[in-house]
């Protein structure tokens, strides 16, 4: 029990950071999907730059094993979290607690987890984390999707830069530090670009434009510039 | 139906990636290759889906263009996230009020 509350006392300034990133999240989906499809789709991925890219393809109504690959290329960087924090987790907690909570895992909620100082996380404190940002997440997503029409247009518009403005806000400050991010991040605006404006090759499905510029960039970073991992890192996202 | 099942898919490429090697994988990834390409891909991802998306946000291109600017440059200057939206988008909804 004291390990379920200390859970939820770390998790609040991540439960009100997702409310409000939500409802930017809600207020854009509704443009192309109904509030409750938002609101599940929150409910149901928890994350913002998977969901971000799926409703994008939604509007386009791109194919399903295109949604599929392009969702879960996003979300593959959440094994690493799940690997790293399987390290950590108490040896006794069954696998179907694990199937529980595995799907709280987040950036920040990772980024938490694996910073606590006791040696072993308990299964308790695990969904003391999760609790507050999934419910964040969630009502956030159904209060901005609702309440989306009650706004000027100007307000809707001005909220669809909030997604993007979080974005920025990840990638640029470790830009800053990482010669290797800042050239993954490079060569993966220029591929995007070239998919966006260049004739032709602009034609191409909508979910290989973030597909391809992800991957080939990726694997630029990871050749050329390999990480050294002298702990664990938390990359956080 | 295809949002029922895009829904479905959504939350099971969402589940299985973060919950699969949480029950089966049991010792450390050492691969220093693998381990880069996970740690790249949220940074490629973000690039892409904000460039040049973030140009079109608006229904105006240079309202668009200076509100990436403002976000960029709060987040040059090591600004917290929070503070990189709110700013952001209250000058752009300002701007925009007042010009566009």
């Amino acid at each position: 029990m004291k390990d379920f509350a200390l859970g939820i006392k770390k998790s609040i300034p991540v439960g009100i950071a997702y409310l409000a990133v939500s409802f930017a999240f809600g207020v854009m989906a509704v443009s192309g999907i109904t509030p409750l499809m938002a609101t599940i789709i929150s409910l149901t991925n928890l994350t913002s730059s998977g969901q971000f890219a799926g409703v994008r393809l939604i509007f386009e109504a791109a194919s399903y094993i295109e949604i599929a690959i392009t969702v879960f290329l996003i979300n593959l960087r959440y094994s690493l979290m799940s690997i790293s924090l399987s390290q950590k987790l108490d040896e006794t907690i069954p696998s179907w607690k694990k199937m529980i909570f595995g799907f709280g895992i987040t950036d920040e909620l990772y980024a938490i987890a694996i910073s606590e100082e006791k040696r072993r996380l308990s299964s308790a404190y695990m969904f003391g984390l999760m609790i507050l940002p999934i419910v964040g997440w969630t009502l956030g997503t159904l209060l901005g999707s609702i309440s989306s029409t009650l706004f000027s247009d100007r307000i809707v518009e001005a909220l669809n830069l909030a997604l993007y403005a979080m974005f920025i806000a990840i990638i640029v400050p470790d830009a800053k530090r990482s010669i290797g991010v800042f050239i993954v991040i490079i060569v993966s605006i220029a591929l995007s670009c070239v998919f966006e404006y260049v004739p032709y090759v602009s034609n191409i499905n909508p979910g290989l434009k973030i597909i391809i510029p992800t991957i080939t960039a990726t694997l630029v970073g990871a050749i050329f510039f390999p990480k050294k991992f002298e702990e664990e890192e938390t990359c956080d996202v | 139906m295809y949002n029922i099942i895009v829904v479905i898919i959504m939350a099971l490429v969402s589940y299985i990636p973060r919950v699969l090697p949480l029950i089966f994988i049991k010792t450390q990834i050492k691969n220093k290759f693998i381990k880069s390409f996970l740690y790249y891909i949220p940074y490629a991802v973000l690039a892409c889906l904000t460039f040049p998306a973030i140009f079109y946000f608006s229904s105006n291109l240079y309202l668009s263009i200076i509100g990436a600017c403002v976000a960029f440059t709060l987040s040059l200057f090591n600004q917290k996230m929070y503070l990189v939206v709110l700013i952001s988008v209250v000058v752009v909804f300002g701007l925009s009020y007042l010009f566009f």
